[in-house]
C-alpha cells in the first residue's frame, strides 16, 4: 500500500520542498503540496506542516498561519485521528492552533541557533519514535529563533505522566537537565505528541539528516537519524497505527 | 513634440553640487539634454552618474579582467554572471557591497545587502541556493566593533534565514583601518537550467512595463549617491538614507518570480536596487536599444504625497521592474496576486530611445537613454605608488625575537589560534541557517570551501570568498593574486575545479593617487590569477570612497570563486577525524624568500606589526599543488585536506585536529625543521601549500600523483593522540588549543554566548 502525504505550504514556509524531497524521493511516499489558501486537504495518511517563517514570523511565530484557510481542514484531519507532524515553524503553528499544548518562546540566548543537537528518545510507543528505543540518542539539527518550549506546570505534569514528551535535548556532557543549553526549553522538551498520540511537533529538523550526504559530520558523515523518525510515521501510516 | 518643462525649483550650482555632480559633469549633462534639466532629471543624472552606478573611476581598468571561458554563459554587465556546471545545470552568482549602510545601521544595512544580492541572482531566473559573506570590522576592542558585529551578523541571518537560503560560509577580518568604515560584502549563488537564463532587456515596442513586488516609500532616496561619498563625522545623520528590509515580502517575490519564469510571459526583468526605478528602467532600455514611458501615478505607493523625484530615486526594497509579452498582463497579475503582491502596468516599451516619465498628467522627465550611459563621465584617475610603500614593505625581523622551542612556542601557538583573526567563527555561523534546502554537503567550519550538491546529479558546486587585506596593502598586485589563489586552493581542498569568479573591490577614495594605484595594481594581480586558474570574472561590484576623515580602509578586493566537483560524494572536509592517518604536505614547507611573515596574522595580532613584502604567487606551483589535491580527492585517497594560509603550519594542523563542529578532535605528530627562524616555520604564511591526510596504504598512490603533476611532496607524520607535536620544537595539547580557539572570537569582541 502506498503511503500518501500532504505538505502544507504557507507564505514564508521554506522547508516545504525539503520535506517533500525526503518523503517522496527518500521514503517513496506519494506526496502533494497544498497551498495554504485551499479550504480542503486531499485524502492523505500524513499531513506535514514544514519549517520556515510563515508570514515572516510577524506578530509571533505561527500566530497568523493558524488562521490560514487550510488550517480548518488540518484541525479536522488531526481531530479525526490522522497523523499530523509539525516541524519547527510547523510545531509553532500546531501549538498556536491548539492541536498541541504549550508555546515556543524566544531562545534563551535571544539569537537564532543553527547546529546539530542531541535529543534523547523518551518513549518509543508513538508513531514518530517507533523506530527507536527509549534512551536512544539522535543527532538532529535545530535552526530556530523561537524554540524555547514552555507550558504551565499542571500541563507539563500531565504530558510527563502520559508519556507525551517524546524527545528531550541532551547537554553536550550527555546529561538531560531541566534547562538544556540550546534554547532554554522547559524540561528540555524538544518534541511532544498530543494525548491521542497522532499529532506530533518537534523543533529539530529530522528532514535535514535523512540522507547521509547532507547529514553533517556526525557519525563520520553518515548521519541519517532523522530518517528513523520519518520511517516510524510512514510505517504507522502504512500499518494503520503506531 | 517636445513637452514644456517648467522648473519651479531653480537649478542652482549649489543644488547641482548637492547632487554630487561636479561643474564639469553638469556641463556634460547640459550637452546631453540640450536644455536645463528639471529637478527630477537632475536627480536621475545624479544617481546614474554616481560612482556606484556609473563606475566612472574604475571602468577603464575593469576591462583588463578575463571574462570569457568555456563555462561562461553570461559575463559581466547583467544582474549576475552565469556559468555552466554540467548535467544541464548552471549557476548565477555575484557579490556586492553594502558598506556604508551597514556602518550607519548595521542590522538593516547588512540585511538589505543580502536582500539586494539575492534579487540580483533570482532576476537571472535562478533560485538562490547558497550565500556567503565577507566581513571586515575595526579593531576588536574599538568601542563600536561589538555593536557592529552583533548588528551585521543578526541582519544577515534574519534575511537569509527567512528567505530559506543557507548561508554556508564566509570570512571575517579585524583591522583598525576599518574602525570608521566596515565592509559588508554579500555573495549569493543561484541554480538554474543552463538554457533558462533571464536578462534585463526592455525589448518589443508596445510591450507593457510592469512593476511587481513591494510598494514604494521614501526609504533609501539617494542611497547610491551616499555610497559614492566618503564619510564624515555626521555619517550617522544619513541613517534615513538606509533602506529597510522585509525578507518575508522578498520570499514571496522570489516564489512569484520563479513561478513567472516557468511561463513565457516575461521578456526581461531587473531588480530595483541602487537608484531603484531610475537605474532599472534606464539599464533595461539601454540594453535593448529601446525607450520607455513610465507613468508614476500607477506606481504602488505606501507613503502619501510622494513626489516624482522621490518615486524615481527611492530604494525601497523587494521590487522588480519587468517587461511582459503584450497580452499576458492579467496572467502575470494573477501569479503575483496568489502571493499577495502588487503587479501593475506602469508603462510601455517605445522606440523613442528616451525614458519619458509622466506624473499627474505632465511629463516630468524626458532623457535620452543611450547618451546617459555613453556620455557618463569616465575618469582616467592619476595613480602613483604610496610614498610610504618602501616603509610598508620593509620588515625588520631582527626587532622581533624569534619564538623559542618548547613552552614559549606552545604559548605562542595557543595565543595565535585564539587570535581575533583566526579564532573559530562558530558564534557567527550558528546564527545563520546553513542547512535549509538540504544541499549543504560541507558545512561552515567543516572544510575550506562550502559544498552544495546539485539536484538529480552526482555533481556539486563549491564556493569560497577570500581576501587578505594586509597582503594587498603591502603589495596590491601580489595580494590581489593571492586572494584568487587562496580561493582556488580552498576549492581544491574540497575537491573542486574553479570555473568562474566574482569580485567585490573595496577601496578608499579614488581621487587619491595612492588609492588609485592600489586599485590598478590589485586588478592586475586578480586578472593574472583568474587567467592562470581558468576562473574568469563573470560579475562584480566596485565600492570606492571607503574612508572616514583621511583614513582609507586597507585595499580589500574580495573575490568569490565557484568550482565544480564531479562526484560530490567524494568531497572532503579538513578534519582528521581518526588516528593512524598519514599527513603530508603538497608544496614547499618554507619559501625561499623568507618573506612568509610579511602581513602574517602572527605579526599582526601578536605584535601589532604589518610590514614586509609578501611572496609572489608561483602559478605553476599552485596549479601543481591544487591539481594533485583535487585528483587525490576525486580518487578517494585523500580523506582530509586543508590549505595553509593565515596562521601557517600550526593553524593548519590545529584546525585539522579540531575538525569542525560535531567532530571528535584528534592529535597529530609531525617532523619538520626550520630553514632559519622557528616562527617562520610554525606561523609563516607562504602560499601554495596544502596539507593532506590519507591511509598509510595509499602512500604510493599519493607519491605517484604528486610526481605526475610535478608537485613537491613531503610526508610529515601521523595523526593520533591528544597533542599537536612539531618535532622537538612544539608540543601542545589539542584541548588547550581548542579552548583558546573555540571562544577567541567572543572573547576578543566582548560578545556573550549565542
Amino acid at each position: 500500500m502506498t503511503v500518501t502525504a500532504a505538505v502544507v505550504v504557507f507564505p514564508g514556509s521554506n522547508c516545504d520542498e525539503d520535506c517533500r524531497h525526503v518523503l517522496s524521493d527518500v521514503l517513496d511516499v506519494s506526496t502533494q503540496m497544498v497551498w495554504h489558501k485551499e479550504s480542503a486537504l486531499p485524502d492523505v495518511d500524513l499531513v506535514v506542516l514544514p519549517g520556515g517563517f510563515s508570514y515572516g514570523d510577524y506578530l509571533r511565530s505561527g500566530a497568523i498561519a493558524r488562521f490560514s484557510p487550510v488550517m480548518k481542514a488540518v484541525v479536522e484531519h488531526a481531530r479525526a485521528g490522522g497523523l499530523t507532524f509539525g516541524i519547527c515553524n510547523g510545531f509553532q503553528i500546531l501549538t498556536e492552533a491548539g492541536l498541541l499544548p504549550g508555546a515556543l518562546r524566544h531562545n534563551r540566548g535571544l539569537k537564532f541557533v543553527c547546529q546539530d543537537v542531541t535529543v534523547r528518545v523518551q518513549h518509543s510507543d508513538s508513531a514518530l519514535t517507533s523506530r527507536a528505543v527509549a534512551g536512544d540518542d539522535l543527532i538532529i539539527p535545530v535552526a530556530h529563533n523561537e524554540g524555547c518550549y514552555y507550558v504551565g506546570p499542571e500541563i507539563l505534569e500531565r504530558l510527563e505522566g502520559e508519556g507525551q514528551v517524546l524527545l528531550r535535548y541532551v547537554d553536550p556532557d550527555g546529561e538531560v537537565r531541566g534547562q538544556a543549553a540550546v534554547n532554554g526549553s522547559l524540561a528540555a522538551v524538544a518534541g511532544i505528541c498530543n494525548s491521542a498520540r497522532n499529532v506530533f511537533g518537534m523543533m529539530p529538523h529530522p528532514e535535514r539528516c535523512s540522507e547521509a550526504l547532507v547529514g553533517g559530520p556526525a557519525y563520520g558523515s553518515k548521519n541519517t537519524d532523522g530518517r528513523r523518525l520519518f520511517e516510524g510515521l510512514v510505517a504507522a501510516a502504512a500499518g494503520g497505527g503506531a | 513634440m517636445s513637452p514644456e518643462f517648467h522648473n519651479n525649483v531653480p537649478i542652482t550650482p549649489e543644488l547641482v553640487a548637492e547632487h554630487g555632480l561636479s561643474p564639469d559633469e553638469y556641463d556634460r549633462l547640459l550637452d546631453v539634454m540640450e536644455r536645463e534639466p528639471t529637478l527630477v532629471e537632475l536627480g536621475i543624472f545624479s544617481v546614474m552618474w554616481s560612482e556606484h552606478c556609473s563606475y566612472k573611476s574604475s571602468r577603464v581598468h575593469l576591462g583588463r579582467f578575463p571574462t570569457d571561458g568555456p563555462h561562461v554563459l553570461q559575463g559581466p554587465g547583467e544582474n549576475a554572471g552565469v556559468v555552466d556546471v554540467g548535467d544541464g545545470w548552471a549557476v548565477a552568482f555575484k557579490m556586492e557591497s553594502h558598506n556604508h549602510p551597514s556602518f550607519i545601521e548595521p542590522f538593516q544595512g547588512a540585511a538589505t545587502g543580502v536582500g539586494g544580492i539575492m534579487r540580483d541572482v533570482f532576476t537571472m531566473g535562478a533560485r538562490p541556493i547558497a550565500s556567503l559573506n565577507s566581513l571586515r570590522f575595526g579593531a576588536p576592542d574599538h568601542p563600536k566593533t561589538k555593536y557592529l558585529v552583533e548588528g551585521v551578523v543578526a541582519g544577515i541571518g534574519s534575511y537569509g534565514n527567512c528567505m530559506g537560503v543557507p548561508t554556508v560560509g564566509g570570512e571575517v577580518t579585524f583591522d583598525p583601518s576599518y574602525n570608521g568604515n566596515i565592509l559588508v560584502n554579500a555573495f549569493t549563488l543561484g541554480l538554474l537550467k543552463a538554457d533558462g537564463i533571464f536578462r534585463g532587456f526592455a525589448s518589443g515596442v508596445g510591450n507593457p512595463v510592469m512593476y511587481v513586488g513591494a510598494k514604494t516609500g521614501r526609504d533609501g532616496v539617494h542611497g547610491a549617491t551616499m555610497a559614492s561619498d566618503t564619510f564624515d563625522d555626521e555619517a550617522e545623520q544619513k541613517r534615513p538614507t538606509v533602506q529597510v528590509g522585509d525578507p518575508f515580502t522578498e520570499k514571496l517575490l522570489l516564489e512569484a518570480c520563479l513561478e513567472l519564469f516557468a511561463t513565457d510571459y516575461c521578456v526581461g526583468i531587473q531588480d530595483m536596487g541602487a537608484a531603484g526605478l531610475t537605474s532599472s528602467s534606464f539599464e533595461m532600455a539601454d540594453r535593448a536599444g529601446t525607450g520607455l514611458i513610465l507613468d508614476l501615478d500607477k506606481v504602488p505607493q505606501r507613503a502619501e504625497h510622494l513626489t516624482p523625484y522621490e518615486l524615481m530615486l527611492s530604494e525601497s526594497q523587494e521590487r522588480m521592474l519587468l517587461v511582459a509579452r503584450k497580452g499576458t498582463e492579467q496572467a502575470i497579475v494573477d501569479i503575483f496576486d496568489k502571493w499577495d503582491l502588487d503587479a501593475v502596468v506602469v508603462g510601455e516599451v517605445t522606440d523613442s530611445g528616451e525614458v519619458a516619465v509622466l506624473w499627474g498628467g505632465e511629463t516630468v522627465a524626458q532623457i535620452p537613454v543611450a547618451p546617459i550611459g555613453d556620455e557618463a563621465p569616465r575618469y582616467e584617475r592619476p595613480y602613483a605608488a604610496p610614498t610610504d610603500l618602501e616603509q610598508r614593505q620593509s620588515l625588520d625581523l631582527s626587532a622581533i625575537i624569534d619564538v623559542a622551542p618548547g613552552a614559549p612556542a606552545a604559548d605562542a601557538a595557543v595565543k595565535l589560534v585564539g587570535a581575533p583573526n583566526l579564532a573559530s567563527r562558530q558564534w557567527i555561523y550558528r546564527q545563520y541557517d546553513h542547512m535549509v534546502r538540504l544541499g549543504t554537503v560541507i558545512r561552515p567550519g567543516e572544510g575550506d570551501a562550502a559544498v552544495i550538491r546539485l539536484p538529480d546529479s552526482d555533481r556539486g558546486v563549491a564556493m569560497s570568498v577570500d581576501c587578505n587585506p594586509r597582503l594587498v596593502w603591502l603589495d596590491p598586485q601580489r595580494g590581489g593574486a593571492a586572494a584568487v589563489a587562496e580561493s582556488c586552493r580552498n576549492l581544491a581542498c574540497v575537491g573542486a575545479q574553479p570555473v568562474g569568479t566574482t569580485d567585490c573591490l573595496n577601496f578608499g577614495n579614488p581621487e587619491r593617487a595612492e588609492v588609485m594605484w592600489e586599485f590598478v595594481r590589485a586588478i592586475d594581480g586578480i586578472a593574472e590569477a583568474c587567467r592562470a586558474f581558468g576562473a574568469p570574472i563573470v560579475s562584480g561590484n566596485v565600492s570606492l570612497y571607503n574612508e572616514t576623515g583621511d583614513v582609507s580602509v586597507k585595499p580589500t578586493p574580495s573575490v568569490g570563486v565557484v568550482g565544480v566537483i564531479e562526484d560530490v560524494h567524494r568531497a572532503v572536509g579538513m578534519g582528521f577525524r581518526e588516528a593512524g592517518l598519514q599527513v603530508a604536505l603538497l608544496g614547499e614547507l618554507e619559501g625561499v624568500e623568507g618573506a612568509s611573515l610579511a602581513g602574517s596574522v602572527y605579526l599582526a595580532d601578536l605584535f601589532e606589526v604589518c610590514a614586509g613584502r609578501p611572496p609572489a604567487i608561483d602559478f605553476e606551483r599552485e596549479l601543481a599543488v591544487q591539481g594533485t589535491c583535487r585528483r587525490l580527492i576525486a580518487s578517494g585517497v585523500v580523506r582530509a585536506a586543508h590549505d595553509l594560509g593565515e596562521g601557517g603550519l600550526v593553524m593548519g594542523l590545529a584546525e585539522m585536529c579540531f575538525g569542525g563542529p560535531g567532530v571528535n578532535p584528534v592529535g597529530v605528530r609531525i617532523e619538520a625543521n626550520p630553514l632559519g627562524r622557528l616562527d617562520q616555520l610554525l606561523f609563516g604564511e607562504d602560499p601554495g601549500r596544502i596539507l593532506v591526510a590519507y591511509r598509510p596504504d595509499d602512500g604510493a598512490a599519493v607519491e605517484a600523483e604528486a610526481k605526475a603533476n610535478g608537485c613537491p611532496l613531503t610526508v610529515l607524520g601521523m595523526t593520533g593522540g591528544g597533542r599537536l607535536v612539531v618535532g622537538a620544537h612544539l608540543d601542545v595539547s589539542v584541548d588547550a588549543l581548542a579552548s583558546s580557539w573555540g571562544n577567541g572570537f567572543e572573547r576578543a569582541v566582548g560578545l556573550g554566548a549565542s
